[in-house]
């Protein structure tokens, strides 16, 4: 066993083969998603059997197929509940990936945007820039909020960065109590912000434990362009995420240029997590759990590796938003950053408990 | 300031160091050193502690950046070489190579295929003939499977090489590259570079601190000290008790033996 090093999870001493068929895991995700979504489409307070939502799901194919179906029916399946998921589903594969891309770049098993304290650095971005007047959201017109979640997140990290290190070396532990620490203070600037703004306390709820209330296709469109040119870069880097996982030394004589991949990764990572952060607040936790799970079926290999995150990171926050919204039995709804905390936080003990066996910390 | 005889020199040379400082913040390593490296050479680079020498492989694959004097290889100075391009001249093997996450031995080896590689393609049968053939060179097809973490370090040392020998760079640079292998292992793998070496025109410049393993495989031996070059020539030359007196500051005892005709060293106590 390598000394020192954190665990990233190894289960014997090879690697368990079923899911290392190609395309298996991402296939098997795809159609996990899809089901999922169906079974939640019919889920809340206005009840509609799912022979109907197959029918409107069908009937931007073939019109024909709605016909009988109610208009009220129509417009929640596609434009609320259908919206509100697919939402949801970018979301959720934003923030996994953001997370599986800031643990391959900063060798450090218990990052995460959310612990890193970019979420909430983008969600002040956003919330400054809602005070000073750029929050209305207008159909394809350019809109301030994910720039300004942009900027808030890079400040967020280059302080948690400059905190993190010590004697020049970013320690593993120091870091993410560095962002715990900068996303402490940000909170609370929000909370003030907020307050400010004459807000209610749902809205300074919703930035800070997330929610996709109320949300619709408009905020899907909106950040889509930011999340595609950011997942477009990081795949893009797939392999040379590999080699920096190797650390500085290695990565540089084997041909990568460390610093330049590793302030362009840690960019799209942060505007990815930006532009998710901006239409559904800080989700916590997500970005932690997932790429740990799929390095566990897939292996570290991050062009295996990334599409599976995007997929799972998907499909655990359709499933913990429909949590959210169906869990409390008034029909009022729980910030969704509610329901991943309470599954990611066990697990990020699990990961401190873990690793102390090989840093003694 | 080149003559016209020191500049086809230059072009025949494949490493050319001339006056070469560097180090770290506050702490000069390399004062000044120069040597050259001609293609199929297997030079030794010998010394204390200290001496600076896993700093000069540092330099040599622009980890360390130099603060003064010229590197150049294969004829480009190495300030003009991008990350890639370098990686296509020379590999490296470090001491240790601590991977934390659990990539398979065959995965880690195939990064070394990176050089050559272009944006969103997959591996080339090229990359697999090359990567498949250096697996068979270190002797590592058992290991293939078997994870990085799950390695000996002797084991990861072998899955390294292979991964530096997949760069297909002509030069090879190794920094104590074999001392956590058992004896065994140590003279199969420099049996190994010494074969590549002679067949195949590898240039190799290892950093050793057994100077009997030196003296066994390395045609050339360079000694740093307190980051100067204190000797420099045909390991027959300069592998005597009193250049190693000097450098180790420790009486040695130094004796041809005859059954491998290679020069061994005692130092005595």
């Amino acid at each position: 066993m390598p000394q020192g090093g954190p665990s990233w999870g190894e289960h014997g001493k090879e690697r368990r083969p079923f899911l290392s068929v190609p395309f298996l895991l991402p296939l098997l995700l795809l159609l996990t998603i899809a089901l999922a979504a169906f079974l939640t489409s019919g889920i809340g307070a206005y009840k509609i059997p799912y022979a109907s939502i197959l029918r409107l799901w069908a009937s931007p194919l073939d019109p024909s197929a709605a016909q009988g179906v109610d208009e009220t029916a129509r417009y929640i399946v596609l434009h609320v509940r259908l919206a509100r998921v697919c939402l949801a589903l970018v979301v959720g594969g934003a923030l996994a990936l953001a997370g599986a891309v800031y643990q391959g770049v900063l060798l450090n098993p218990l990052a995460d945007p959310f612990t890193l304290g970019v979420s909430t650095g983008a969600a002040f971005g956003a919330s400054l820039a809602i005070l000073l007047g750029a929050g209305g959201v207008h159909f394809l017109s350019v809109n301030a909020l994910p720039p300004a979640a942009f900027a808030g997140a890079v400040l967020a990290l280059y302080m948690v960065y400059l905190l993190g290190r010590v004697d020049g070396r970013i320690q593993t532990t120091t870091l993410v109590l560095a962002g715990i620490i900068v996303s402490t203070f940000l909170s609370a600037w929000i909370s003030l912000l907020k307050s400010l703004n004459e807000d209610s306390i749902s809205t300074i709820v919703f930035w800070i434990m997330g929610s996709f209330s109320g949300k619709s296709w408009v905020h899907v469109l909106l950040v889509l362009p930011y999340l595609l040119v950011g997942m477009g870069i990081i795949l893009s880097y797939a392999r040379e995420l590999d080699i920096l996982t190797l650390g500085d030394i290695q990565a540089q004589q084997l041909g990568v240029n460390v610093q330049r991949l590793r302030f362009r990764l840690l960019l799209a990572a942060s505007l990815v997590t930006a532009a998710a952060v901006a239409v559904s607040g800080v989700i916590g936790f997500v970005g932690l759990v997932v790429p740990h799970l799929v390095r566990l079926g897939l292996g570290p290999q991050h062009r295996r590796l990334l599409p599976a995150v995007i997929l799972a990171g998907a499909l655990l926050v359709l499933i913990s938003d429909t949590l959210a919204r169906s869990i409390l039995p008034g029909g009022e709804e729980l910030p969704v950053g509610v329901v991943t905390a309470i599954l990611g936080g066990p697990f990020f003990c699990f990961l401190l408990m873990h690793r102390k066996k090989y840093l003694q910390l | 300031m080149l003559s016209p005889d020191a500049s086809q020199e230059v072009s025949s040379a494949l490493i050319r160091v001339e006056g070469l400082r560097c180090g770290y913040p506050g702490h000069e390593v390399l004062k000044g050193v120069s040597f050259e490296v001609q293609p199929g050479e297997l030079v030794g680079i010998l010394g204390p502690n200290g001496s600076g020498k896993t700093t000069l492989l540092l330099t040599l694959t622009g980890v360390v950046p130099l603060q003064e004097g010229e590197v150049s290889i294969l004829g480009s100075p190495l300030e003009r070489l991008n990350a890639k391009d370098r990686a296509r001249r020379m590999a490296a093997v470090a001491q240790e190579s601590q991977i934390r996450f659990p990539y398979s031995c065959l995965e880690i080896v195939r990064m070394g295929r990176y050089p050559h590689q272009k944006r969103w393609q997959m591996d080339s049968l090229e990359d697999e003939r090359v990567v498949r053939r250096c697996v068979e060179i270190m002797d590592i097809q058992e290991l293939s499977h078997r994870l990085i973490s799950a390695t000996s370090g002797g084991e990861r040392q072998r899955v390294v090489m292979g991964r530096a020998l997949a760069q297909e760079a002509p030069v090879l640079l190794l920094d104590e590259a074999t001392s956590a292998m058992d004896v065994h292992r140590k003279l199969q793998v420099f049996r190994v570079l010494d074969r590549l070496n002679r067949e195949e025109g590898l240039t190799v410049l290892t950093v050793l601190h057994d100077v009997n393993l030196a003296a066994l495989f390395c045609r050339r031996m360079i000694f740093l000290k307190e980051g100067a070059v204190v000797a420099d020539g045909p390991t027959e030359e300069v592998l005597t008790a009193e250049i190693l007196e000097r450098v180790y500051e420790t009486r040695v005892w130094v004796q041809d033996v005859p059954m491998t005709g290679k020069r061994q060293v005692v130092f005595l106590p």
